[in-house]
């Protein structure tokens, strides 16, 4: 039979894969964005303890290989008697990862901002979570948005990894129809594909927003 | 009866890593008064002014809003909680010399955002009040622009909108011409004497001494942390006690 034909007839396992995929990317990626959001606003004026727990916990999310992480949670965890089940500790390790990477662009970000904002918001009565919420985080997401767009698809090929530690997603339905019928040049070359398909929608999406901040001349495209 | 003053400072002083910035700063504005602050860069104009809304905490002394304690909690002497600040400082609004205009939001809606999210008026009402202002400061027509596209004058004339929307009991003006071009410092102070004309009590560090002239009830000259003298304009521009301030007026001529 042609390697294509098995690849066709095995559209159903790859069809599963790939809304499998979809879905664990799109829970993850808004549970890991407002995890950065939720750490940057944390990071806001502080100085003690707390400021150098959440620092110290953004860097150990970057110095650490992502694989290593959903070791840990998966086959670590079980030891100190916590036994997750394979998709929510791949969940879990997606969401506390690149959540640490969007707190560390969106810091970036704060960084720029003029003081003279966050005075305004002072001077004019904005208690500092609403003015967080209304007044800073929506320059920071218009000015890293290029950046955001990045960590998305980065999150996007980090759930290829959840197959190994058994999670149902695409890269896993591939490897088990290449398995069983030797045909792994044209699976993967077919995951690929799917996985190409999703990170267009997320470049159409930060394209589409960049809109967003050239009507208000924060950028120019 | 005599009314409570709307500003009242007591014995504030302030220091920067050991550099005494203010010392011993007592100062009243009564409602409906203008009260024009000089004196050279470094003297500790901006800072005071700061201090007021507590964007600077003062170390020692006592600032009062009509009657309420700024950034203390009188009855246990202890930092007010952000929230509480935040009520205070929204019966103070403050013009900036760089604006610092939300740049996210249009015209309207760096006039209505503070009113709807901090004093939680309606939607509608903030919106038919913002335009009001708008037209009064003669912005109406840029209510659905950015603020990056605007000219500095306009800019600031938004600023002013912006904080009389809160209707603050104080209007703090920290050199709010200084970053214009000549020709746009007019329509700015303009825009403050009618404000000044319409009973509001605002306190105004400048370096324009003809509207400080112009529209002041008290005149104020910090040196070196200190008021140095404190007299009526028409005093003040033309005999004043202290030599420095002779000095002053001469240099800037």
């Amino acid at each position: 039979m042609n390697p294509w034909e098995i690849i066709w007839r095995a559209r159903g396992a790859f069809l599963d894969g790939f809304l499998d995929t979809l879905a664990i990317f799109l829970l993850a990626a808004l549970l890991a964005f407002a995890l950065g959001c939720l750490l940057v606003y944390g990071l806001e004026g502080r100085t003690g303890p707390t400021r150098r727990a959440l620092r110290g916990f953004i860097d150990v999310m970057r110095m650490l290989p992502f694989l290593v992480l959903v070791y840990l949670l998966y086959y670590g965890l079980p030891q100190l008697g916590v036994r997750l089940p394979a998709w929510s500790a791949g969940m879990i390790a997606l969401v506390l990862y690149h959540g640490a990477y969007f707190a560390e662009i969106l810091r970036g970000g704060r960084t720029m901002l003029p003081a003279g904002q966050i005075e305004a918001a002072q001077a004019h009565g904005f208690a500092p979570g609403k003015a967080f919420r209304r007044l800073v985080l929506p320059q920071l997401l218009i000015r890293t948005r290029p950046l955001l767009g990045n960590q998305l698809i980065l999150a996007l090929k980090d759930t290829a990894f959840l197959g190994i530690i058994t999670v149902q997603e695409l890269t896993a339905a591939a490897n088990s129809v290449q398995s069983s019928h030797f045909v792994p040049m044209e699976a993967f070359l077919m995951v690929i594909l799917l996985y190409w398909l999703i990170s267009i929608g997320i470049e159409l999406l930060i394209k589409w927003s960049a809109r967003f901040g050239a009507k208000r001349g924060f950028e120019h495209v | 009866m005599s009314e409570l003053p709307v500003v009242s400072i007591r014995r504030l002083c302030k220091s920067f890593d050991g550099v005494e910035v203010l010392r011993d700063i007592d100062l009243e504005v009564k409602r409906g008064e203008v009260v024009s602050v000089l004196g050279s860069s470094g003297s500790g104009k901006s800072t005071l002014l700061r201090c007021i809304n507590w964007l600077e905490e003062p170390d020692r002394g006592s600032i009062h809003i009509g009657g309420v304690r700024m950034g203390v909690d009188e009855r246990n002497g202890r930092p007010l909680s952000a929230r509480r600040l935040a009520s205070i400082r929204a019966r103070t609004g403050m013009v900036f010399q760089g604006f610092n205009l939300w740049p996210h939001l249009t015209v309207l809606q760096n006039v209505t955002e503070a009113p709807v999210h901090v004093r939680g008026l309606g939607k509608e009402e903030a919106r038919r009040r913002a335009v009001e202002l708008l037209e009064k400061v003669g912005m109406a027509h840029k209510r659905d622009s950015y603020p990056f596209s605007l000219s500095g004058g306009q800019k600031q004339r938004v600023a002013i909108a912006r904080v009389l929307a809160m209707e603050p009991e104080v209007v703090l003006f920290d050199e709010p011409t200084s970053a214009l071009d000549p020709e746009r410092v007019g329509e700015v102070l303009a825009v403050m004497k009618q404000m000044s004309a319409e009973g509001h009590t605002m306190i105004l560090v400048t370096h324009e001494m003809d509207f400080a002239r112009a529209v002041s009830d008290q005149v104020v000259f910090l040196e070196k942390g200190r008021i140095i003298e404190r007299a009526a304009p028409g005093k003040f521009f033309t005999d004043p006690d202290s030599e420095r301030v002779r000095r002053f007026l001469e240099l800037s001529d």
